[in-house]
């Protein structure tokens, strides 16, 4: 054990680093809580850092007991929810092929996804596509599908897939299963890690997307939570800019915003933790040689 | 038993099918790929297609392939357009500052979680640090600006030290550092996890030979973890040489307005102008284009230069 000066001192060093880095990645989200349980005049005063002042639950009154608040998140809850599934499912059905070395024309599709990563439609071309010709405007469709699918996903689980044993293959077909057995009942069932990680992924895509609905829906009972978010913090500035209008000119209040921004954030932060075990494993196998 | 099938397969691989023989053994993984690439062509493949409008006219409706050739109309229209020049640098000396600070950055943040000795407190680092990550855009943008409001924090801390206040979102000069420090914010921990899950791929042994030819640890992470995770870092560095035109495009959206244009508007937030709120698409997609095209050859110059130097390369 290395126990000179210089490494003591270099402990103490990384540990206050360690220590300067969780506290400035937290303080933000400490400082939205503390904010959205304090009364606007302590804000307006500047007293609030990350301790509530003059606590208060009025705010959060406030929003839920708005309907709009529960039509807008259950929006989001359903956009992620299919979303995700269409997305996992797309991934996996595309990447256990690919992974498959023996399927010589895997030459031409590996390429074929990859460059995807590389060059894109752009902007323009896929809102032409998707509004004008697909006529998915307005539909949750035109948020869920177009991103649905990404090759840097595919290629995540194609190498988790690789590194599965053969033989548990080989031992499933003798037993009778057929392709799409051995898929859905042994391989599946198998790659919980890569699935939980790009399931969270999904989650998280379709969760905190803001630009999709800002450019894609109008109809303001389709609005995801984030759109609404958006329309809260932004009201005192012009909101022109996403197409959308404004639905009162009013300041409203530090207090709300924060709210609005907690409870927003809240489902990911709570289930980020117990599927993070899953993800950097996931992301450590998937990674290797990706 | 096993071994004799082993061999039986080994021996018909061995006199190669032909093409279609070889689909018709392999049909069933074959027809998983029939609706995903479908997929890939409609929605990845057919936009790539559709940037032809930057050489054509488009009308509206759903013909997104355009009417007729203009030429290089549109690309002649925006090299001489000086707000396209503004965005052009603007983009450059964002991604250029962001990804010079942040590059090192994340290294050595990688490699100072990697000398944390107790577990608990490792995992709890990463927890937190990776948490920014999975946060909305919306709400970054919505912090940055509590933050940095008038009776936020920031500006208390300058009241308190004697300096007066300053409305940071309307000032030009203050949005590269606001947006390269909600960046590093926002990805220093995640970008650690692949550096990460290579360390821990790197031979124990090579550590132990370093030790017994009396390495000390800044040695052993210079000479033995570094070169370990060389290719992880130059695979990264080669996309975001790529991605040099691109930007976080939301955020710049959710931060900007006209007061800070001058400084903050980029490639991506011009094309949405022009393009979605102005309707001109032609116009914009040839802008679009440009910056993907400026982005595939960088991509391929990066991926290059590293093959021949590093050895390293993403194909």
């Amino acid at each position: 054990m290395d126990t000179s000066v210089s490494y003591r001192i270099f402990r103490v060093f990384n540990a206050i680093v360690m220590l300067l880095v969780v506290l400035v990645t937290l303080y933000p989200f400490l400082y939205l809580v503390a904010q959205s349980f304090s009364s606007e005049a302590a804000i307006y005063a500047g007293k609030v850092s990350i301790f509530p002042v003059e606590f208060t639950s009025a705010t959060y009154q406030l929003i839920l007991g708005k309907p709009d608040f529960y039509r807008y998140y259950g929006n989001t809850i359903l956009y992620s929810a299919l979303g995700t599934f269409i997305a996992v499912f797309g991934t996996a059905v595309l990447a256990y092929p690919l992974s498959k070395e023996r399927l010589r024309l895997n030459k031409f599709f590996i390429p074929f996804v990859l460059f995807t990563m590389y060059f894109s439609g752009g902007l323009i071309p896929n809102f032409i596509l998707i509004s004008k010709t697909l006529h998915m405007r307005d539909t949750m469709w035109a948020i869920i599908i177009p991103g649905a699918i990404s090759a840097f996903n595919v290629i995540l689980m194609k190498t988790f897939f690789a590194s599965l044993p053969n033989e548990v293959e080989e031992a499933a077909k003798v037993d009778g299963l057929g392709g799409y057995g051995v898929f859905f009942r042994i391989i599946l069932p198998l790659s919980k890690p890569i699935l939980a990680t790009i399931t969270l992924f999904c989650i998280v895509g379709i969760w905190n997307n803001w630009f999709g609905p800002a450019l894609y829906l109008q109809s303001k009972e389709k609005w995801p939570v984030a759109l609404y978010l958006r329309q809260i913090i932004d009201s005192t500035v012009s909101t022109a800019e996403v197409g959308a209008s404004a639905e009162s000119s009013a300041q409203i209040a530090a207090t709300i915003k924060s709210a609005a921004m907690v409870l927003t954030s809240l489902p990911i932060i709570c289930i980020y933790p117990f599927v993070q075990k899953y993800f950097v494993q996931g992301m450590m196998i998937g990674s290797v040689k990706g | 038993m096993g071994t004799m099938i082993r061999k039986q397969v080994k021996t018909r691989t061995k006199e190669r099918d032909t093409l279609l023989q070889h689909v018709r053994k392999e049909w069933v993984l074959y027809s998983f790929l029939v609706v995903p690439v479908l997929y890939f062509l409609i929605f990845k493949y057919a936009p790539m297609l559709g940037n032809i409008i930057a050489f054509r006219k488009y009308r509206g409706g759903p013909n997104f392939l355009g009417t007729e050739w203009v030429g290089l109309k549109y690309f002649e229209m925006f090299m001489k357009d000086p707000t396209f020049w503004r965005a052009f640098r603007n983009n450059l000396l964002l991604s250029i500052f962001y990804l010079i600070i942040r590059f090192p950055l994340t290294l050595i943040f990688a490699l100072l979680i990697n000398e944390l000795k107790n577990i608990g407190i490792k995992k709890f680092v990463q927890t937190v640090s990776y948490l920014p990550h999975f946060i909305s855009t919306v709400i970054v943008a919505g912090m940055v600006k509590e933050l940095l409001s008038l009776n936020g924090p920031v500006n208390m801390l300058l009241q308190q030290i004697g300096l007066p206040k300053l409305s940071f979102i309307s000032l030009p000069e203050w949005f590269p550092t606001i947006y390269i420090s909600s960046g590093i914010w926002q990805a220093l921990g995640w970008g650690t996890i692949l550096y990460l899950a290579a360390m821990t791929n790197i031979n124990t042994e090579l550590y132990e030979a370093a030790r017994i030819d009396g390495a000390n640890r800044f040695k052993l992470a210079w000479h033995v973890t570094i070169p370990g995770i060389l290719p992880t870092i130059m695979t990264l560095l080669i996309l975001d040489i790529g991605g040099i035109l691109g930007s976080n495009f939301e955020k710049i959206l959710l931060l900007y307005n006209p007061l800070t244009y001058e400084t903050a508007d980029v490639i991506s937030t011009y094309v949405y102008r022009i393009g979605i709120s102005g309707g001109s698409f032609s116009y914009a997609t040839a802008v679009g284009l440009f910056e993907g095209i400026i982005g595939l050859i960088l991509v391929t110059t990066a991926n290059y230069v590293s093959r021949r130097t590093t050895k390293s390369s993403l194909w």
